[in-house]
């Protein structure tokens, strides 16, 4: 085990050659890439079955399906189709995103109180009026516990990946450091990654703060 | 004695406009009459509102009370639209003479406000959605000082207290000037005297404003209070409809007013016997 002034100075000479920021740079993208897409679908399939019936007879089931599936599990199919370029981690990823934020963007626009949408009806709102005003944020509380779940499924998707089959990124320097016996750099990357997951829960945590005012448990 | 009761037979075929007359005061241009012809609402095989048949002039405050399950509630959600009659009609006598649904806002129990928005958003959500925010916002200020929150605009509604809420629900369906007020037990969760405050300002609205009041109560001291006219449900029919002369705002402890609520009490205890 190196010592901390080990991967103090590892730290350094990492940073002066340029080869830390790119990783960090690389693994942060392929991360975020794969929260848009992943949130993204997950997003719209929730709101989606939460609003309508045929939607949600359609897909939840198989929806319910894929998710048993481990998404680690699919890393041999994914080398095979994809190869070890950005598209297999970007596919792992949005994989790995997407089941957390649907379902519960799914429960959250299931829940959102019945009584609120009558009065939204009788007062007159439309479709588009009713979903802005009442039933998205509704849900929003939900669908935060489900960002911050996906937000660590994201990193350790990530790691797998990037671990197995990169040519960059912090797995990929992880790896490379370990065939040198680099134990410093090793522990670096582990250190990386704590950091980017609580920079991601922390900012996570601020959206939520900032959207969800309203709610007394936010208040001071 | 100055009380005049009603009783009729149940499921009376015409409703008797003649007798209760329009309210001495012009009503204004905006409030509706109501006139219900053989309504009645089932849920699977159970009979709810069994023929109900009657007239309320434009600008009247009715009061609707009963036991639980008597169909009260019922009665209010079928002349919102909330849920639609199984039998009999619903025509409302506007200006325009269209018979169609005039402009009808309803108070629940609860009092349903979005808790991330605003108090004065909220108000506003009862102008619809078709108006510029800041007019809207400026309309829901001038409601909200009406109901004595003009300084609460910007809370959460989280932030108030149940009879204030109630009093922000009560702003968001008189923003729009409303025709037709239904009010389904509003005061019902509130204590026994923010009951009396809220009811000395719906009294006081409905006076300003001039709006058709539909009031769905258990409290019967609460309805003969407010009410121009009482109606007794039992069973889906209209048991008892009677006429209050008296003239507002009424005095809590007023005699006349304890008689007839004893036996509107009598009337309502004795009809499950």
């Amino acid at each position: 085990m190196p010592s901390p002034a080990d991967v103090a100075v590892a730290l350094w000479s990492t940073t002066i050659s340029g080869q830390l920021p790119h990783d960090v740079l690389v693994s942060a993208g392929r991360a975020f890439a794969g929260l848009l897409v992943g949130g993204a679908i997950g997003f719209l399939l929730g709101i989606a079955n939460g609003v309508s019936k045929v939607s949600e007879q359609l897909t939840d089931t198989t929806l319910q399906m894929l998710r048993t599936i481990p998404h680690l599990a699919m890393i041999p199919l994914v080398i095979l189709w994809f190869g070890i370029g950005e598209e297999s981690k970007l596919f792992l990823t949005s994989l790995g995103v997407l089941f957390p934020v649907y379902l519960n963007t799914y429960h959250g626009v299931r829940n959102v109180d019945r009584d609120l949408i009558e009065m939204g009806r009788v007062y007159g709102m439309g479709s588009w009026t009713l979903f802005r005003k009442v039933i998205f944020p509704g849900a929003l509380p939900s669908i935060f516990v489900g960002l911050r779940y996906a937000l660590g499924i994201m990193w350790l998707t990530l790691i797998v990946s990037e671990s197995i089959a990169a040519s960059s990124g912090i797995g990929h320097m992880a790896n490379n450091a370990r065939e040198f016996m680099m134990t410093d750099v090793v522990v670096l990357a582990l250190v990386i990654y704590a950091v980017l997951g609580k920079l991601a829960d922390v900012v996570a945590r601020a959206l939520e703060r900032r959207a969800l005012t309203w709610n007394p448990i936010y208040q001071k | 004695m100055s009380v005049i009761t009603h009783e009729r037979f149940h499921g009376s075929i015409e409703p008797d406009y003649a007798a209760h007359g329009e309210k001495p005061a012009t009503p204004p241009a905006g409030a509706a009459s109501i006139t219900l012809t053989g309504l009645e609402k089932s849920f699977g095989g159970n009979r709810v509102l069994r023929g109900i048949n009657l007239h309320i002039p434009a600008g009247q405050f009715v009061a609707v009370i009963g036991k639980s399950g008597c169909g009260k509630s019922t009665l209010l959600r079928v002349l919102m639209g909330l849920d639609q009659p199984s039998a009999g009609s619903i025509r409302f006598g506007t200006a325009d003479g269209s018979g169609e649904r005039p402009n009808a806002r309803i108070v629940f129990q609860e009092p349903r406000l979005l808790p991330w928005l605003s108090v004065a958003e909220n108000v506003a959500v009862g102008l619809g959605d078709g108006i510029d925010k800041r007019l809207a916002l400026a309309e829901a200020a001038a409601v909200l000082s009406e109901v004595q929150l003009a300084e609460k605009a910007k809370e959460w509604p989280s932030r108030l207290s149940g009879g204030q809420r109630q009093r922000v629900a009560l702003a968001r369906a008189l923003v729009s000037k409303p025709g037709v007020l239904a009010l389904d037990e509003p005061l019902g969760a509130l204590d026994a005297l923010t009951r009396i405050s809220m009811q000395e300002l719906i009294n006081r609205v409905w006076h300003e404003l001039g709006f058709t009041t539909v009031l769905v109560t258990h409290d019967v001291s609460e309805a003969v209070h407010l009410a121009d006219r009482v109606i007794v449900l039992e069973e889906g029919r209209i048991a008892l409809d009677v006429v209050i002369p008296q003239p507002h705002p009424r005095r809590h402890g007023n005699p006349e007013l304890a008689e007839l609520e004893g036996r509107l009490l009598g009337a309502i205890l004795g009809a499950g016997r």
